[in-house]
């Protein structure tokens, strides 16, 4: 494969080429044999610096003492109570005080369990007390020793981005644990559920429903129930009298003389509804190409993550979602633990994407039973220089999909990349805008802006 | 969760014994369960306490990244909590060596407990059974008022750290008959050193006057002393009617404040409110000596266990086991702090020195090195001296008083730092300096302090509550000045401030690196007020 992509790259610089392009693609050819591989299980246990600056109130003694570790809370547990707290939220907002739950971390993607991310509540209890963090002069903090070296000596080095955690964590950069994404906007849920309807939601395909029900007096029945259907009832009576021949004459009915027998009362009784909803299929199609290493990654998969997390909460069981990972080829991974993990290597081909969603949809014949959304992140690099295999690609997709999002998290000089200059040289986005959106962040774009990304993506 | 079996328990009585023989004291009752980790799940929200009030907060996750250990006392797993008989909490299948040994550790906690002063205001009564009652009555209003009686747990638990420990420790230490009237207080505390700025000399000698005047008088001494003060400042007595009124005696208390004060809660409708207040306010000071003592506290209990163990005739063979789970426990750590490594060694290094005789005055105006290293009366007065140090203490004291160059250098401590280097884009740890002061300075900043947050009656538009956040060099966090006022503004039925210091340069991003950045520039401090009216925040900057 890799003598592929030299070859085309050969091409690509015989057509002409800029030197700087071209030093970032061989780059990215440099780590394309690297594989993208999946962290490693089982995690090494802390470092002797992990407990810098951790808190002498930190320790208790039965975790102390019994050399024990702390009870996990089960997620199912907390998932249990979920409804209850949201409405008790719906509650607190309509009693006048903001919002108090949020919802959108993330429990483990756990191996293999089809990829479930469980949405579990959280909060913080307020108080009045000092930020430790904002200090008047400053460098990472202090914390106490103990041990030889003299003044000065450094005694131990940890890369930046894996500040306090296991060595590759994070997102792209393999890693198991501790993937929390927390939002730091109390609104968050609450804007998540105002903007987070699907846009174009068709009814098709009501093979599947919601496991919620409505109640309802639809049902009849005789001699028994909740409530006497009057108008029916009358009906019964007046057909038995006709039949018994006690209605000599129907244009001049005696009410008093009709013969009642108890079967003919007629009841409505409460009857379980059904509820039937149009689903949901969503793709999440990802770059881990080598270009993507570090902070864009780390966006990418953010905004996938609340996207992904709150609409397995808002649909429950009617959203399905499907994960495709691809650099110069693409490839479908079976949960969001491989999907969110998976190393970062390799060269870039945007197109290949979107050409197995488009067989993926074909195959499976997706297209008549839901509502096709797809999301697309990427650092907006690609190979495919012209978007001459993309635009065809997208094209067909925009003939079935319900929306198509691409999120660009952006290197360098705004407007600039690839993938941004095709699609809008296309002239797709304007002209469909129903249907394609793009949204181009810069790398070091914070979560609100995120979550702004999301409605322009999603609105 | 049952009790611990026959056995076990006996192994405990076996225990009491020996730490009563070395000098521990505490009550002859104990209550050891056995506990699942189903039981832990449900009692580390209620902090241990098996009989705290319901509060729909326990049953979600809260998220702990700021003010991690400022919310609640501490990490919520305690082997024992200070209640009467005290309880501690086992796990089923722990070998009796190893029960030896936590009941050493528990049994010197329990002993802290019941003999250091700052627990005075816990001896009296038995806090699970006062629990118990709160939680019936909270579960009672809920069944009253329902939701409403969670908003006001919500926001009185949001003020819970805004109570005046201290004060309330300091009256049940002074004798009846020792306070001084308020007018006596206003006039030498207030008006003679903030009104009037008189020269330190005319102070004294206006306290001598007094003290004359008592001498002379007697009964009528100050009404005398009142009478020429008077003469000099005719103002006196409009100044201090017009404050005495205002000003509450607990400044720093507003929970106090706003169940004495409160229009909003006297109102009939709402009295309910007050039992709750009075509940989470009860709650928090029950605490605040736990937190307060948290080095001092795990320091003294390691130090007995490891002594105790170390002598008990019953645990022969497992001296190897004994060595690794201490060691486990009290070992300093390369970097970090561990609380009850660095008490016990103070402990012993107190003891050592008191046995030497070198806590004086003689030692410590010692210049010579040579002759401080000799320095030994052989006074051996140190089994008492720690006994002193663990009736008297809290943190704050233990740490300020005793951690010295001597204990630094004896344990190779030093202040761990930590940098940015730039190039290779790692973080750096490094040896900072192994400086006693340093140190020190660094170890008191890790403690616990809540803002010093008082009430001034005097600012403040009328009818509203005027807050007063005294700047010690850090700003209140900003995400939680809202939600935390407008809780205070309920309470208070108007609008509140609240007056703070901010840095002016914040720069973070929830996308840098958890840790922060360090930052070359200065921050400057500003003095900002923020106001809480009908829910609305404002905020704006004042000189």
């Amino acid at each position: 494969m890799r003598n592929d992509l030299r070859t085309y790259l050969d091409e690509l610089k015989a057509r002409g080429l800029d030197a700087e392009r071209e030093a970032r693609m061989r780059a990215e050819l440099a780590t394309a044999s690297d594989g993208h591989a999946l962290p490693p299980v089982d995690l090494p246990q802390s470092n002797e610096l992990s407990r810098f600056g951790r808190s002498i109130y930190a320790d208790g003694d039965l975790l102390v003492l019994r050399q024990a570790v702390a009870p996990q809370i089960s997620a199912a547990a907390l998932a249990k109570s979920l409804d209850e707290l949201l409405e008790r939220d719906r509650q607190r907002e309509q009693d006048g005080f903001p919002r108090k739950i949020q919802i959108g971390k993330l429990v483990k993607p756990g191996r293999g369990r089809n990829g479930k991310v469980v949405v579990v509540p959280t909060t913080v209890e307020e108080k009045l007390f000092h930020d430790p963090t904002v200090r008047p002069s400053g460098e990472g903090g202090s914390s106490g020793g103990t041990g030889d070296g003299e003044d000065g000596e450094v005694i131990g080095e940890q890369p930046v981005r894996e500040e306090g955690e296991q060595p590759g964590t994070g997102p792209g950069q393999g890693g198991g644990e501790n993937h929390e994404l927390e939002s730091s906007a109390y609104d968050l849920g609450k804007s998540l559920a105002e903007k987070f309807q699907l846009p174009n939601l068709k009814d098709k395909g009501k093979k599947r429903s919601f496991t919620r029900y409505t109640y309802d007096l639809t049902d009849k029945n005789r001699g028994f129930g909740q409530v006497l259907d009057k108008k029916a009832t009358l009906r019964k009576i007046v057909e038995t009298n006709i039949a018994l021949g006690n209605l000599p004459d129907v244009s001049d009915i005696d009410p008093t003389r009709f013969l009642i027998a108890p079967h003919d009362k007629i009841y409505r009784v409460l009857s379980r509804e059904k509820d039937y909803e149009p689903q949901a299929m969503l793709f999440f199609l990802r770059d881990y190409s080598g270009s993507m290493a570090g902070k864009v990654t780390d966006l990418i998969v953010s905004q996938h993550v609340l996207i992904y997390s709150w609409l397995l909460f808002q649909y429950g069981g009617q959203a399905e979602s499907r994960f495709i990972l691809h650099d110069t080829e693409a490839k479908e991974v079976p949960d969001f633990y491989t999907y969110y993990n998976s190393r970062v290597a390799g060269g870039t081909q945007v197109s290949s994407a979107y050409q197995l969603v488009n067989e993926i949809v074909a195959r499976e014949n997706l297209e008549k039973d839901y509502n096709i959304y797809v999301f697309h992140g990427t650092d907006g690099d690609d190979w495919d220089e012209g978007g001459e295999k993309a635009i065809p690609e997208i094209r067909k997709m925009l003939s079935y999909v319900s929306r198509f999002g691409v999120t660009i998290a952006e290197h360098g000089q705004p407007g600039s990349t690839t993938v941004s200059r095709y699609l809008l040289g296309s002239g797709l986005l304007k002209d469909k805008p129903d249907l394609i959106r793009m949204d181009i962040m810069q790398e070091d774009a914070d979560e609100t802006r995120l979550i702004e990304g999301i409605k322009k993506l999603i609105s | 969760m049952e009790l611990i079996n026959q056995h076990t328990k006996r192994i405990m009585e076996g225990c009491k014994e020996r730490a009563r023989a070395a000098g521990l004291s505490f009550t002859d009752e104990s209550l050891e369960y056995v506990v699942t980790n189903r039981d832990l799940l449900e009692l580390s929200p209620k902090v241990m306490i098996p009989t705290l009030y319901d509060y729909w907060v326990h049953d979600v996750e809260v998220l702990r990244e700021k003010g991690k250990y400022e919310l609640y006392p501490h990490n919520p797993y305690e082997t024992v909590i200070n209640t009467r008989p005290p309880i501690s909490f086992y796990n089923d299948n722990n070998p009796d060596w190893l029960n030896v040994m936590i009941f050493y550790h528990v049994l010197a906690h329990i002993d802290f407990f019941q003999n250091n002063l700052y627990f005075r205001n816990t001896w009296d009564y038995d806090f699970t059974g006062q629990a118990l009652s709160d939680k019936r009555v909270i579960a009672k209003l809920r069944a009253e008022k329902g939701r409403w009686v969670d908003y006001v747990i919500e926001f009185a638990r949001g003020i819970d750290n805004l109570v005046d420990f201290h004060g309330d420790l300091a009256d049940l230490f002074t004798p009846s008959g020792a306070e001084c009237s308020s007018r006596l207080d206003y006039y030498f505390d207030v008006f003679l050193q903030a009104e009037k700025k008189v020269s330190v000399s005319d102070y004294i000698k206006e306290v001598g006057r007094y003290n004359d005047c008592l001498k002379e008088f007697g009964d009528q001494g100050e009404k005398t002393f009142f009478a020429e003060a008077e003469l000099r400042y005719p103002e006196l007595e409009a100044h201090f009617a017009r404050t005495g009124d205002a000003q509450p005696t607990r400044k720093r208390d507003l929970l106090r404040y706003l169940l004495d004060n409160s229009e909003f809660l006297a109102r009939d409708e709402n009295v309910w409110m007050r039992s709750i207040l009075e509940i989470v306010r009860k709650t928090s000071l029950f605490f605040q000596p736990q937190i307060r003592t948290k080095i001092l506290n795990e320091g003294w209990a390691s130090y007995w266990h490891e002594r105790l163990f170390l002598q008990d005739d019953r645990i022969k063979g497992h001296e190897v086991d004994f060595a690794r789970v201490h060691a486990g426990v009290t070992s300093m750590p390369r970097v970090g702090m561990n609380p009850y490594a660095l008490g016990m060694r103070l402990f012993s290094h107190i003891e050592e020195q008191a046995d030497k005789g070198r806590l004086s005055f003689a030692f410590q105006r010692l210049l010579d090195a040579d002759q401080r290293k000799k320095f030994d009366t052989g006074s051996a007065a140190g089994h008492d001296f720690i006994f002193r140090v663990r009736e008297n203490l809290c943190d704050y004291l233990f740490l300020k008083t005793y951690l010295d160059q001597e204990f630094l250098d004896r344990h190779k401590l030093f202040v761990a730092g930590k940098r940015l280097d730039q190039q290779r884009m790692v973080w750096q740890y490094y040896i900072k300096n192994r400086n006693a002061e340093e140190y020190q300075k660094m170890m008191l900043d890790s403690l616990y302090h809540p803002p010093v947050i008082t009430i001034d009656q005097t600012k403040g538009i009328e009818g509203s509550l005027y807050l007063n956040h005294a700047f010690e060099g850090k700003q209140l966090v900003r995400e939680y000045v809202a939600n935390t006022l407008m809780g205070i503004e309920y309470l208070w039925g108007s609008p509140v401030y609240l007056e703070t210091s901010e840095a002016e340069v914040v720069a973070s991003s929830p996308y840098a690196p958890r840790q922060e950045e360090p930052r070359d520039e200065e921050i400057t401090w500003q003095r900002v007020l923020y106001s809480m009216n009908e829910k609305i925040l404002s905020k704006k900057k004042i000189e």
